[in-house]
Order: C-alpha cells, then sequence, then structure tokens
C-alpha cells in the first residue's frame, strides 16, 4: 500500500511540475471554451445548445494531452523495468497511473468547469452536473488512456497511435457525458445518462489496470 | 546465495547477441562483463534481471540451502543499476531516493543513511534538472544502499564518475563482496582489484 501511495505521489508531483502536465491540460481546456464564444459570436442561445457537448469534447482532448507522459518516461529511463521488479503487481502500479493522471487531468477540469460555465451560457441549473459527469468520466477517460499509453509505451513518439487507439473507446463517454448535461439544462431527468456514464466508468477502471498491466509485460519480450 | 549460468544466449528479434555463455559465482565473488559496445554486456544483465528472456541454456539463482529461488524471492534478491539512470529533472534527489525505497519495499528511514553514504546529503534538495552527470549517476548507485540485497547487478557503473566517487564505490562495492554479496558489473574500465572477467563479442 505505501509502494502504491508512494508511485500515486511521485506521479502527481511530475505531472503538476512537467511543462506538458496538469498546467498544459488544464489552459487547453479553458483555452476552447474561452475562445468559442469568440469564434460563435454573442448569440447566447447558440451558445447554451453547444455548451454541454463542447465542455465534453474539451475535456476528451485535455485528458488525451497528458497521455504520453503516464508510460513514456518510466519506459524510457529504465524506471518501468524496476516497476516490473518491485513487489507491487502490474495492475495496481497501472492503477495508480490512472489515478495520478486522473488528478493532473480530470479532477481540475472537473473544478475548472464550473468557473467556465458562464462564457457559454450554461444554465446555472446544469452545473452540478457538468462537475459530477466530469468528475465520473474523466475517470474512465484516464483508465483507457492510461492503457492505451501502456500498449503505445514500446513505440517512439507514440502520441498519435495513442489518439487513434483512445478516441473510439472515448465516445461512449463523450455522448453520456453530454446527454447528462443536456438533460440538465432542459430539466429533464439526468439520471439515466449518468448511470451509464458511472458504468462505463467502473468498466473501464475494471479493464483498464489489467489491460494496461498485459500490455507492460508484452512490452520486453 | 550462488548463481550458475550454463551455455545461456540470446536473441533480440532474428540477431543472436550471445551464446554459450558459462558462469558460476558465490559469495563474495563478482564478475566483470568486458566487450566492445553493442557485445550485449546489457542484454545479458537483463536476462539475469529476468527482464528478458532467454533462449537457450539454463540461468538458475540458489538461495544459502542450494534451493531455486522461487519467482518472489528472486525479483528481491538483486539490485539492477542501469547506466540509463533514474533521475528526474522535475524531482528532488530525497525525493527520487524516497519514490525508490517505496518501489523497493523499504523504510521511509533508509534515505538517510543512502544520502551520506554516497555524500549526497548536500545535494538532497536539489532537483534533477540541476545534477551533473556523475551526480546523477551516483544518484542511480545509491539504490544499492536502500536495501541490503545479494546480487548486485551494475551496468556501466563507473561511467561519469570523478575520482572520489570511485574510490566511494570501489570501497561500498568490496564491503559488499565481504558481507557475502555477489556483483556482476559490465565495465570498460577496471573495476574492484582483480575479479573474474567474461569477454562477450567476437572472437579473434
Amino acid at each position: 500500500m505505501r509502494t502504491f501511495r508512494a508511485l500515486l505521489w511521485h506521479d502527481v508531483l511530475m505531472g503538476i511540475r512537467s511543462s506538458g502536465g496538469a498546467a498544459l491540460s488544464a489552459a487547453f481546456f479553458a483555452l476552447i471554451v474561452i475562445l468559442t464564444p469568440l469564434g460563435l459570436g454573442p448569440d447566447t442561445t447558440a451558445l447554451k445548445t453547444v455548451a454541454p457537448g463542447l465542455f465534453w469534447i474539451a475535456a476528451l482532448l485535455a485528458t488525451l494531452l497528458g497521455l504520453e507522459r503516464v508510460i513514456q518516461p518510466d519506459a524510457e529511463d529504465g524506471t518501468l523495468d524496476l516497476l516490473r521488479l518491485s513487489p507491487l503487481p502490474l495492475e495496481l502500479v497501472a492503477l495508480a497511473k490512472i489515478f495520478a493522471h486522473w488528478i493532473t487531468s480530470g479532477l481540475i477540469i472537473s473544478l475548472l468547469a464550473p468557473i467556465l460555465a458562464p462564457m457559454l451560457s450554461l444554465s446555472v441549473s446544469a452545473i452540478p452536473t457538468l462537475a459530477l459527469s466530469l468528475l465520473i468520466g474523466t475517470l474512465g477517460l484516464s483508465s483507457i488512456g492510461t492503457a492505451a499509453a501502456a500498449l503505445g509505451a514500446s513505440v517512439q513518439r507514440g502520441g498519435i497511435v495513442l489518439a487513434i487507439l483512445v478516441l473510439p473507446l472515448n465516445i461512449p463517454f463523450l455522448i453520456f457525458g453530454a446527454s447528462a448535461v443536456s438533460g440538465a439544462q432542459a430539466g429533464t431527468a439526468t439520471s439515466q445518462p449518468l448511470m451509464f456514464l458511472t458504468a462505463s466508468s467502473l468498466l473501464a477502471l475494471v479493464v483498464g489496470p489489467i489491460a494496461a498491466a498485459a500490455a507492460l509485460r508484452l512490452n520486453e519480450d | 546465495m550462488r548463481i550458475i549460468a550454463e551455455n545461456v544466449a540470446a536473441y533480440r528479434g532474428e540477431r543472436m547477441i550471445f551464446r554459450h555463455v558459462n558462469f558460476e559465482l558465490g559469495p563474495g565473488q563478482a564478475l566483470i562483463l568486458h566487450g566492445p559496445n553493442g557485445s550485449g554486456k546489457t542484454t545479458l544483465l537483463r536476462v539475469i534481471a529476468g527482464l528478458l528472456g532467454l533462449m537457450a541454456g539454463r540461468l538458475r539463482m540458489l538461495d544459502a540451502n542450494d534451493q531455486l529461488l522461487t519467482d518472489e524471492a528472486h525479483d528481491r534478491a538483486f539490485h539492477f543499476v542501469s547506466h540509463l539512470g533514474i533521475v528526474r529533472s522535475q524531482m528532488r534527489v530525497r525525493e527520487t531516493l524516497e519514490f525508490h525505497a517505496a518501489i523497493l519495499g523499504a523504510p521511509k528511514t533508509v534515505v538517510a543513511n543512502a544520502l551520506d553514504e554516497w555524500a549526497l546529503r548536500p545535494l538532497a534538495d536539489h532537483s534533477g534538472g540541476m545534477l551533473s552527470a556523475g551526480q546523477r549517476h551516483r544518484l542511480a548507485l545509491a539504490r544499492l544502499s536502500l536495501q541490503k540485497r545479494g546480487l548486485w547487478l551494475l551496468d556501466e557503473p563507473l561511467v561519469a564518475l570523478d575520482v572520489a566517487s570511485k574510490t566511494r564505490l570501489n570501497d561500498v562495492a568490496e564491503k559488499h563482496l565481504e558481507e557475502g554479496g555477489i556483483i556482476i558489473a559490465a565495465s570498460h574500465e577496471p573495476f574492484l582489484g582483480d575479479p573474474r572477467t567474461l569477454y562477450l563479442g567476437p572472437r579473434s
């Protein structure tokens, strides 16, 4: 357990201190949201309609950004070898990396989203659902992303491969997340898409570490 | 403990790196791997560490009672210090050692001892990005002091070290041998007085 905590802490610190880490992913998310009204014009009804989908697209892309630093640095400097030799099972190594990526991307985005909501004239009533759906959904995105990063670790400059691998699997999160926020804005029931979102995230959280660990074992031999 | 290699061969893809490697090491013995660049010194160390599979032959690690080590005991039987280093420019020296103590399953208290043993105390709060090549390498070597393990696998342990650090490494390594440890090191430079050597690469 101490090893798990130490790995989580190490990766969170790395995420916060790296130039391509937490700050970049938060800034990217904020920029998409801030630039949209400038591009679309100040038509609040139009902005209101696109807001749920746009927040989720921005979140999806922003979480993609940090994936290259989840496993790649460990593979490059030999830390991955040492992790493979450590008593901590690789599944838990992967889980620690998922949480670390989530803390440095999804969590920050979820906290940022309510502040940015007025930029897209999102109804105040939809803000709690927006934050909640991002909080739940990004955990699944980090899970899938980490598994893909583990697969891509053996490929030099695997960034594009990563994006291609990850995006199709992320589409359910986008659909359920955005429809939950739209529902909240329209005043209809949000529980159904939120449940689907939670189920998808839980599934990803179970399968992700196992897939990532299998990919890490394949890596060398 | 003892380690016995019989007719070990390794391939990377289709290419044969080495074959017919034989050695047997017991407590207090060291083996230095020689050979030109690309002759498979690092590969052999990785094979011994179990990070690469071997294509032929047998490689056994035995405990004090000549029993084969279990997989779990195998991973805890050795230290592997690679020339790649473990230093991240974003992490401080102390943080790096604390992280590696945790990976090894050692208590946090061992870090102070490792800092002293490798003269890293003055650098403890420097971030990895500020260290010179030799200091980085010394930090990688400090892993050896985080936990007592029987077998040390060292890949180019002398590279970039200054005279004082080389002496320090030699002292620490000789103490390890006196206490019944085993060392296998790949090195282009003379290391550890007069050890046994194994030449890898083309026969002349």
